[in-house]
């Protein structure tokens, strides 16, 4: 999809006539080509599958027993009162924008896992596996832009962008499937090239000979990793669909809805990028580590910020006609401990927390799953990273028997045998 | 003829033949044991990295940059047969390389200790330049590896060059006091001793044997730590951070410094009591009166005379240079995650000890051994021994990997020759930051992890594409490199195209090469300048100039 005419770019390459010089770029007796795969457009293909996703990722571990499963008049409850919603559920009363939306978006209460670590939390959140040292398993965006952009042989911009934050990496998938990071701001830096359109094309083909002869001496992957980055990098240079990272070409009703923050553009942006056919976009949120002070910090900063911005993006793709293929999903490492700590924060929590997520078909305005009197223990089923991974997967029709083979060649099943969410499915 | 040249050169001919002979037993050492994995696991491996091969990558290891091409050329044509001996000599111990060998080092344990710091808040603790000033001086001094040690642990005074009191090492821990001091605990026992305890902060730690209690006995060390806010005179604006020891009344109300205790949550949400006790069970005085006990000075003695920080240190330098170290992640070591080759593990670390903590013959060890010489080319039996399918590495070959952020950066402007117009070491360290500012994103949590963008994606290849420091490097302005070669006018075009190859890649031309920068020039209707940027343009975007290999 190409929302935007050509002539409206007004860098000086032009991707067609770029092209033709790749094509003719003879001075060397060898085209560029193999740069350019994933530049020829390939009209005839059918477009199976306009799915796409959001993760809202909230870095550093959001204390979800003050949002999405309060316990008012528990010890460990705090001050915060859980107001009505959209949706047969209830949230945080400092959430009152996104209250009108609940019935597009569905709580899952009973998330258990055992990951209280940053780090490792973030990694099995992302990619449904615990760590290990021997296999690098992949995340969210780098499976589902692998697993639907052959089916959108017309995006040039990368199919899976991060916006404020470095996401995890495309583990055994290879480089070409990492995260494109951009700033919330929607300036790519060193996109700009000052070249002439036939000497990028003589320059590419040269450096084509000197790649090719490195990669045949069996340097191993990295060598070979290289070439296909090259050929991404071509690509976006010369997209016109690049226009869907600039962020300011909105009005300013428009921003203000959003709210004038990075993240409140990160999320405009994930909006215009899923517009423009981005399989997959990830907009980071931190500052929710918070071992003090969490009462405060919550009411005056972070949930204001959070409310506006995730407030408009449903809003906004609701009302676009986007919201049913477009798979929004609410989470961070973990939850916070239900009890209030001596400086009056909460600490890592895994074993009783809650993810949020709704759009592309999926039911809204739920709540599953339960936890205790307390927040301490999940009572119901319990449902763990794999198991949301695997309901989003299903949303966005890609098959739960997708297998990857890793480097060692062991079979890697897709969302790692996860169970599907049933209650979110009609 | 100068008589005492003469007998100088064949003095030093003779001791350099002895040299050559005698293989330094701790490189013996390496070598017995490597090649026993060989052979257990039926790998054959590769054959020796050619000689500009081996400069290459032992300028990027060692120096952080590439050899220009001089230096590729007088080791290449150097016909004694202890040339590897001496280069790695020379880069260790030679005045002209001091600078490049402490800039590399204090670089890369910046990175470790505080991050490249991208947060430029006016209130943050951490002054990088400090700590990277400090680090510099004890690289270019090599004192001792645990002295070091001892230092950033025990450190007292301001963190900001010419603030009064300043010492540069205090900038480890001033910006982990927060809460506790819970990431001073954590940081300091992954770094120096490689254990991983910041999980058992909250709870017994779920695979190593590490306990709650043990995290906070180790906690306990840095409660006399005060971060000190100085502010600039007649204003609110902090001047710089003072970090400095203070009596720690304990936790106990009504105080009792004499015992001065501290109390933790356990699961069960009850209390528990903690007193200064190290890794291995060694107590100290409970006072917390700095006069009766200094307990950063207790601890930095006891991390400095701990087996583990041989084994933590021999780890993680052997990861640097090999690309892989012993265990993974190389800072979590202990009985759940056995290291592959103990025995040659234990043995360093013992070398390392009883040669004073010396970094500089630790780094000779590894680097002249056959592993870290080994060509990057695989064979039909040796294709298998890679990391990344998941084994434990065998050193069968050498590993290639991407340049760091900071090895690309001072590579093109050695490329370029651009580093000749940089000022001071300060100068130079502060436009590196910058530059590499727009690579890193942190993770906003307590732990203060950051990840960069540098690794061979996009983004990278968009700066290598467009960005300044290539423009500058292909422009051919005058003074850079490639200037100099186009206006050479007595060399030869293919002698041209052999020089730029030297230069990026460590190699001569191809025929391939020199043939399609024959066509670039008559493409260019015989404009030489035209096609020699091209060609330089792609070989500094090459994958063979942004990998080691």
């Amino acid at each position: 999809m190409n929302i935007w005419p050509q002539t409206a770019r007004p860098q000086g390459m032009h991707r067609r006539h770029f092209l033709e010089h790749l094509a003719g770029a003879s001075a060397l007796a060898l085209p560029a080509t193999a740069f350019v795969q994933s530049m020829r457009a390939q009209a005839d293909e059918l477009r199976k599958n306009h799915k796409s996703a959001i993760l809202l990722w909230m870095g550093g571990g959001p204390s979800t027993i003050d949002l999405w499963d309060l316990k008012p008049g528990q010890p460990t409850g705090g001050p915060f009162r859980p107001i009505s919603t959209s949706g047969d559920v209830q949230i945080c009363e400092h959430l009152p924008q996104l209250a009108q939306q609940m019935h597009h978006l569905s709580v899952v209460r009973s998330m258990s896992t055992q990951e209280a670590d940053h780090g490792r939390g973030r990694y099995f959140m992302h990619t449904g596996y615990v760590p290990n040292p021997n296999v690098e398993h992949p995340g969210y965006g780098s499976v589902i832009a692998h697993q639907l952009s052959p089916q959108r042989s017309d995006l040039e911009i990368p199919p899976f962008v991060s916006v404020g934050g470095s996401s995890v990496g495309p583990g055994f998938l290879g480089m070409t499937w990492a995260p494109f990071v951009v700033n919330a701001n929607g300036r790519v830096r060193n996109l700009e090239t000052k070249l002439a359109e036939d000497r990028l094309a003589q320059r590419m083909a040269a450096l084509q000979l000197i790649e090719t002869s490195f990669v045949k001496q069996g340097r191993g992957e990295a060598a070979m990793e290289h070439a296909k980055v090259l050929d991404k990098t071509l690509s976006l240079m010369t997209s016109s669909q690049m226009k869907a990272f600039e962020v300011d070409q909105e009005s300013d009703a428009v921003r203000e809805r959003y709210g004038r923050n990075n993240f409140g553009s990160g999320c405009l942006m994930a909006r215009r990028l899923v517009e423009a056919g981005v399989p997959f976009v990830e907009v980071d949120l931190g500052g929710w580590d918070n071992h003090s002070g969490i009462f405060p910090t919550l009411q005056n900063n972070r949930l204001p910020v959070m409310d506006q911005a995730m407030s408009a993006l449903i809003a906004d793709l609701d009302q676009r006609q986007l919201l049913s293929d477009t798979v929004v999903l609410w989470m961070g490492e973990f939850g916070r401990t239900p009890r209030i700590n001596g400086n009056t924060g909460r600490d890592h929590w895994a074993r009783a927390w809650s993810v949020v997520l709704g759009g592309g078909g999926l039911k809204g305005g739920l709540s599953i799953g339960e936890t205790n009197a307390d927040g301490t223990r999940v009572e119901s089923n319990p449902y763990s990273s794999q198991d949301i991974m695997a309901t989003v997967c299903q949303a966005l029709g890609i098959s739960l028997d997708t297998t990857f083979t890793s480097r060692n060649g062991r079979p890697m099943k897709i969302a790692n045998h996860g169970r599907l969410v049933s209650e979110l499915f009609s | 003829m100068n008589f005492r040249y003469l007998i100088f050169g064949l003095v030093g001919a003779i001791t350099a033949n002895a040299l050559a002979d005698e293989i330094l037993p701790q490189v013996e050492l390496i070598n017995t044991a490597i090649s026993r994995g060989w052979t257990e696991n039926q790998l054959r491996p590769s054959v020796p990295a050619n000689d500009r091969e081996f400069c290459r990558r032992l300028f990027l290891d060692m120096l952080g940059r590439i050899p220009t091409v001089e230096e590729l050329e007088a080791y290449a044509t150097d016909r004694k047969p202890d040339k590897k001996q001496r280069l790695v000599h020379r880069l260790l111990y030679e005045d002209e390389y001091t600078i490049d060998y402490a800039a590399q080092w204090s670089n890369r344990w910046a990175n470790l200790l505080v991050g490249r710091q991208t947060d430029r808040r006016r209130n943050n603790p951490v002054d990088r330049p400090g700590l990277e000033k400090y680090l510099r001086d004890r690289f270019a001094s090599n004192q001792p590896y645990d002295r070091m040690v001892h230092e950033l642990i025990a450190a007292e005074g301001t963190n900001r060059p010419g603030a009064p009191k300043f010492n540069g090492a205090v900038n480890f821990l001033a910006g982990k006091l927060d809460e506790d001091a819970t990431l001073a605990t954590a940081h300091t026992a992954k770094y120096f001793l490689g254990l991983q305890v910041q999980c058992t902060q909250c709870h017994n730690h779920p695979f190593n044997s590490w306990k709650q209690d043990q995290f906070w006995q180790l906690n306990s060390f840095f409660r006399q730590t005060a971060l000190l806010r100085r502010f600039r005179a007649g204003s609110r604006n902090v001047d710089y951070f003072e970090l400095a020891n203070q009596d720690f009344g304990g936790e106990d109300r009504p105080m009792d410094p004499a015992n001065a205790r501290i109390y933790y949550e356990l699961r069960n949400g009850k209390l528990a009591a903690a007193f200064p006790v190290f890794v291995d069970g060694t107590k100290i005085e409970t006072s917390g009166y700095v006069q009766d006990v200094n307990r950063r000075r207790e601890l930095a003695d006891l991390v400095s005379r701990s087996p583990f920080l041989s084994r933590a240190i021999v780890n993680r330098l052997w990861s640097v240079f090999l690309g892989y170290g012993f265990t993974r992640p190389i800072d979590d070591m202990g009985p759940h995650n056995p290291p592959a080759y103990p025995e040659l593990l234990e043995a360093l670390s013992h070398e390392f000890e009883t040669h004073s903590f010396d970094l500089k013959q630790l780094m000779s060890w590894i680097v002249l051994s056959d592993a870290y010489g080994l060509s990057s080319r695989t064979n039909k039996h040796n294709e298998k021994d890679d990391p990344l399918l998941g084994q434990s590495p065998q050193f069968s070959h050498f590993y290639m990997r991407q340049m760091t952020a900071e090895q690309l950066y001072r590579s093109l402007l050695t490329a370029s020759r651009a580093d000749k117009t940089h000022g001071s070491a300060d100068r130079q360290q502060e436009k590196q930051r910058e530059w590499l500012r727009q690579f890193t994103i942190a993770f906003n949590n307590d732990e203060g992890d950051e990840a960069t963008t540098f690794d061979g994606t996009i983004t990278q290849t968009l700066m290598m594409f467009n960005g300044d420091l290539m423009r500058q490097a292909t422009e051919g302005k005058a003074g850079n490199y490639l200037h100099q070669i186009a206006n050479d006018s007595r060399k030869r075009p293919t002698q041209k195209i052999q020089q730029l190859c030297l230069a990026a890649v460590a190699r001569p031309a191809t025929a391939r090469e020199q043939k399609a920068f024959q066509a670039l020039y008559v493409y260019h209707g015989q404009d030489q300048l035209k096609a020699l940027q091209d060609f330089w343009w792609a070989l500094l975007n090459s994958n063979e100039f942004i990998l080691n290999h």
